[in-house]
């Protein structure tokens, strides 16, 4: 979130796409309700199902899914069109008036540069044409046409109300009407809040989805305003700080890069990471890359990191791929080229599309190591449950490991809410049995094998003998001291530049926050971006002053947010050229001729003069990108793509499949289905009873929702005699599920060119373990295809067929 | 810090007061000793309360647990009740169908309580010891590891990829948990790590 929940209380319009707050994040959803009841907001809802949101909305719009970028591209068209423009906000903190290079076009649905061999762009014509001084050009008059504000314009000019209602099935009228709601917020004292989750993420084109609504956003103005914002409502309760922490193939901590193989050295690497500022006097905060990655890199490896080693740059693995994501993962298990796998606190065979594959991935593995609190299916792979795992045990020849390990309650530490506020929480229960926190697992992994570096030698053990392991009990390490070393310190005395007599920090002293961090060698940071949470004033985290003072919602003392407790992001842009806020009932900061003040900490340098600095400083640019250069591997505009199964062409070029780059493997392809084969467009979610597969070992929600349904429409259970509560078949090219029907009036029928499209509707949360009844999840039916950008698997849009049928085999009743 | 000032505390504090405000203005002054004498005390007013974070979605709820037993001074405890944290300022106090529940997820019967073994095409776990279990681990990893370990790529550049082994780390734990377990397997040069973010 670029906001914080609290501060959903001071919007004006909310737009829940591409998620389903009332039902998935309820007490997050208050905040909505409080804006309705308290500012007289409004809530519009667009979404293939009546969700419990759109319940309590005041406009719904039922859309096909998948096609949400049509929808958002036309809201763009009809403000342009219809003038509803923030324009000083769209002149002066986005790229609008940047001119584009010649060679950038677009046509067939497909961008300049496009490789069908490789199924990937030459992104060269996708950037700025840059004049001597090496700064990009500008045309502050939006005349040149080539400047990113025609090219936008005339880019979405073919998304007109018509196109809407065709692609997306939305009818015309109500989509007149929402477009007409959202450009009221062009107005500098109106803003809109987007709340959106996995409805947006797990499409092939995921990140275009949301670059829509962003790019929506910055036309109206409302970035970095209270109320406003971009507000991805996030999963699991650390699913923010994972990400932070960079536990992921491609990631290090605080959003630095992986190194891949053609960085062959840290000149190499830190080379393509300059961050030199596009336009005169913007702040470029990237700028300061090596500081960070130094840093991190003698949080790993302490002393053996040194200045001569390139601070143990070699010690990181180099990428050959974009990633090794989880379905390259289990695309090279079932290839036969994974060895041994470990699962902490993750349950993959319900998690990952293509079951089938996923299962048979599994078999292939030597080992398995499951850490969990609780049962999961993947622990449990190799057992026979009848038609819900249907395996040959003996067959399978995989080891398996069931660690225990500890859950929230008998655990202490922090946790980063999609707010980006890390708040500590303290242990009430002792573990079960011999459950042991997930620290402890891991320390003792590490520690053995160590151990047997240090006895056996064996492949490069340098890394592994030289991390950084300095912790009171080596077995365990303290939640406190592994927060310290995140925060950062001072690994000598850290001496003020301008002053070199005045020392700024003690060696041996916690950093301030990130901005005393130095690529000398003389700082350690875990994660830059959480510098700052645990400094010499204390445990931040732990903070919990709940006082906010003029209710604006930021609540600037509890807990602490990253990055140095801000609360709002790009809160610079609250406010004019002049540093006045656009709307004075909702400031947040103020120029007061010498600095900035306000309710948060200020997102660009305290002293940083208005009308030289833009806001948006961690973009080379200082302003917003409307055109996303080569950013994205999908284009630097959304376009309209349809998933890779669809029920219908795409408009804009019918031999076109899903998203051009979308990451798809070989062996996939073949389990592609098509419209004539699956008729009905299938999409998943989650009910507000159920957490993902935890919730069924909990027998009260477990009996609130008892038993694996799908949803459908009257009128296809009309077509198809499917009666309400019998039992019905469901099934896509890669598997098939028996579930019960739910015949509804919350799906209805889209007409979508020309074709009649039936929604079905496939809830998660049931497998073979627990205290609910057995049944299945949708990734035994949804398609191995990769988004993008980032490979998050597609849930969202997928095809099936459905028929009457029976009970499945292998009883009901875990 | 407020959480000094104790709810429990309070609610004895508030609780007496208004007994013995009431039973006073009625002209039962005198009944006082005998109510006290036979009313239960509040069952939560016995308890440890402890400020914790729901562990279901990132709306990050505020929780107060309560617990038979005191962690903090080494006691054992069990959790008897939870619920909503009325000073946090997202939920104030309030909670969902999950959170409202989250006590039976504590205790949940397949919470697991030993480590377990399966061998290859067995039908059934085994319990194993830790030290067993660890050391058995730390082998298969170490062997894989030097079996497979590509050091460097074809031009010679150190590549240090370990893609046999994979993992998937949870974003359920705390940051820094996260932060151990990153260390860990990035530095073992475990590349096919992923969290739930992915998905």
């Amino acid at each position: 979130m670029t906001n914080a929940w609290t501060d959903i209380k001071n919007t004006d319009l909310v737009v829940v796409m591409g998620g389903n707050a009332a039902e998935a994040h309820p007490c997050g959803f208050k905040w909505v309700t409080e804006a309705k009841a308290h500012r007289g907001a409004k809530l519009i809802v667009v979404d293939p199902r009546y969700t419990r949101t759109a319940s309590v909305s005041d406009v719904y719009a039922p859309i096909r899914q998948g096609s949400d970028i049509t929808f958002l591209n036309a809201v763009i068209n009809y403000c342009i069109q219809n003038d509803k423009v923030q324009w000083e906000y769209t002149k002066a903190y986005t790229n609008a008036a940047f001119i584009v290079k010649e060679g950038f076009g677009y046509a067939d649905g497909l961008f300049s540069g496009y490789d069908e061999e490789k199924r990937d762009y030459d992104r060269s014509s996708w950037d700025y044409e840059f004049g001597e001084d090496g700064f990009a050009k500008v045309d502050p008059t939006l005349q040149h046409p080539r400047c990113v504000w025609n090219l936008l314009k005339a880019h979405v000019a073919a998304y007109t109300p018509e196109l809407v209602e065709r692609i997306c099935g939305t009818p015309r009228q109500k989509f007149l009407q929402i477009a007409g709601m959202i450009a009221e917020c062009s107005s500098p004292t109106k803003t809109m809040t987007s709340m959106y989750a996995l409805g947006w993420t797990q499409h092939s084109h995921g990140a275009q989805n949301i670059r829509a609504m962003a790019m929506l956003q910055l036309i109206l103005g409302n970035i970095g305003v209270r109320g406003g914002g971009m507000n991805a409502l996030r999963g699991h309760s650390n699913i923010q700080g994972l990400t932070d922490l960079g536990l992921m193939s491609h990631l290090l901590t605080g959003y630095l890069n992986m190194p891949t193989e053609k960085e062959v050295d840290y000149k190499t690497y830190m080379a393509s990471r300059q961050f030199r500022p596009l336009r005169p006097g913007q702040t470029s905060y990237w700028q300061n890359y090596s500081k960070f990655m130094v840093s991190f890199q003698k949080a790993m490896w302490g002393d053996a990191a040194t200045a001569e080693n390139d601070w143990c740059y070699h010690y990181l693995s180099k990428l050959d791929v974009p990633a090794y994501d989880i379905l390259r993962m289990f695309e090279l298990m079932n290839q036969g080229k994974v060895n041994g796998y470990i699962c902490q606190g993750f349950n993959p065979l319900l998690a990952f599309p293509n079951r089938g594959k996923v299962a048979a991935g599994l078999a292939r593995l030597k080992f398995l190591i499951t850490m969990d609190p609780l049962e999961t299916e993947t622990a449990r792979f190799w057992e026979n449950h009848g038609d819900f795992n249907d395996v040959d045990t003996k067959a399978i020849q995989t080891e398996v490991f069931q660690l225990p390990t500890v859950c929230f309650a008998e655990d202490q530490g922090s946790l980063t809410n999609s707010g980006r506020w890390l708040q500590w929480f303290w242990p009430a229960a002792t573990p079960p049995g011999e459950a042991k926190a997930d620290t402890w697992i891991m320390a003792q992994i590490f520690l053995r094998m160590r151990e047997l570096y240090r006895k056996e030698g064996g492949a490069f053990p340098d890394p592994i003998l030289n991390l950084s392991w300095q912790y009171h009990n080596p077995g365990e390490p303290e939640p406190e001291e592994l927060a310290k070393e995140i925060n950062g310190r001072a690994l000598t005395d850290l001496r003020d530049p301008a002053d070199p007599s005045r020392i700024l920090v003690e060696a041996g002293k916690q950093v301030v926050n990130f901005s005393q961090l130095r690529d000398d060698g003389s700082t350690m940071s875990g994660c830059w971006i959480y510098s700052g949470c645990f400094n010499e004033a204390g445990n931040n985290m732990a903070r919990r002053d709940n006082h906010d003072p003029d209710n604006t919602g930021a609540h600037p003392n509890w807990t602490f947010a990253w990055p140095l407790n801000r609360r709002t992001l790009y809160n610079r842009a609250s406010a004019d050229l002049d540093g006045k806020p656009w709307d004075p009932s909702r400031k947040l900061l103020e120029w007061d001729g010498a600095k900035w003040v306000g309710y948060d900490v200020p997102d660009i340098a305290p002293t940083a003069k208005p009308r030289d600095v833009m806001p948006f400083i961690m973009n080379q640019e200082g302003v917003s990108r409307l055109f996303a250069r080569g950013m994205l591997r999908d284009g630097p505009f959304p376009a309209h793509m349809e998933p890779f199964e669809s029920p219908i062409a795409n408009p804009f070029n019918p031999k076109m499949r899903g998203n051009p780059v979308g990451r798809i493997f070989e062996s996939d392809v073949a389990q592609f289905g098509t419209s004539e084969e699956f008729p009905y467009a299938a999409t998943s979610y989650r009910l507000t009873e159920h957490f993902h597969y935890w919730t069924k070992h909990n027998r009260v929600n477990a009996a609130l929702q008892p038993e694996f349904f799908v949803e459908l429409s009257e009128e296809l259970a009309r077509e198809k005699g499917i009666a309400g509560g019998s039992w019905v078949r469901v099934w896509s090219k890669r598997g098939s599920v028996r579930a019960k029907a739910v015949v509804t009036k919350r799906i209805r029928p889209l007409i979508c060119d020309g074709k009649t499209v039936h929604v079905i509707g496939i809830p998660l949360h049931w497998g073979f373990v627990g205290a609910a009844r057995k049944g299945f999840g949708p990734n035994s039916l949804s398609p191995f295809v990769g988004e993008a950008n980032i490979e998050t698997p597609g849930y969202k849009a997928f095809l099936v067929n459905i028929e009457p049928s029976t009970a499945p085999r292998g009883g009901v009743v875990a | 810090m407020n959480m000094e000032l104790s709810r429990r505390g309070f609610m004895k504090a508030a609780g007496a007061g208004v007994a013995a405000t009431s039973l006073g203005a009625m002209g039962f002054g005198g009944a006082e000793a005998a109510v006290i004498a036979h009313v239960r005390p509040m069952k939560l007013a016995s308890t440890t309360e402890t400020r914790n974070t729901c562990t279901y979605c990132s709306v990050a709820c505020g929780i107060i647990m309560y617990s038979k037993g005191d962690v903090r001074k080494g006691e054992r405890a069990e959790l008897v009740h939870v619920e909503g944290d009325a000073d946090h300022p997202t939920n104030l106090g309030t909670l969902c169908p999950k959170g409202a529940a989250l006590k039976d997820f504590v205790r949940a019967e397949t919470r697991l309580r030993q480590p377990m073994h399966r061998r290859p095409g067995s039908d059934r776990f085994e319990p194993i010891s830790w030290d067993a279990a660890l050391d058995r681990i730390a082998r298969l990893m170490k062997d894989d590891r030097d079996a497979n370990f590509l050091a460097s790529n074809a031009d010679g550049v150190p590549v240090n990829r370990w893609a046999t082994t994979g993992m998937l780390a949870a974003s359920a734990t705390t940051n820094e948990t996260a932060w151990a377990t990153f260390k860990v397997a990035k530095t073992l040069g475990i590349v096919g790590f992923d969290n739930q973010a992915r998905v």
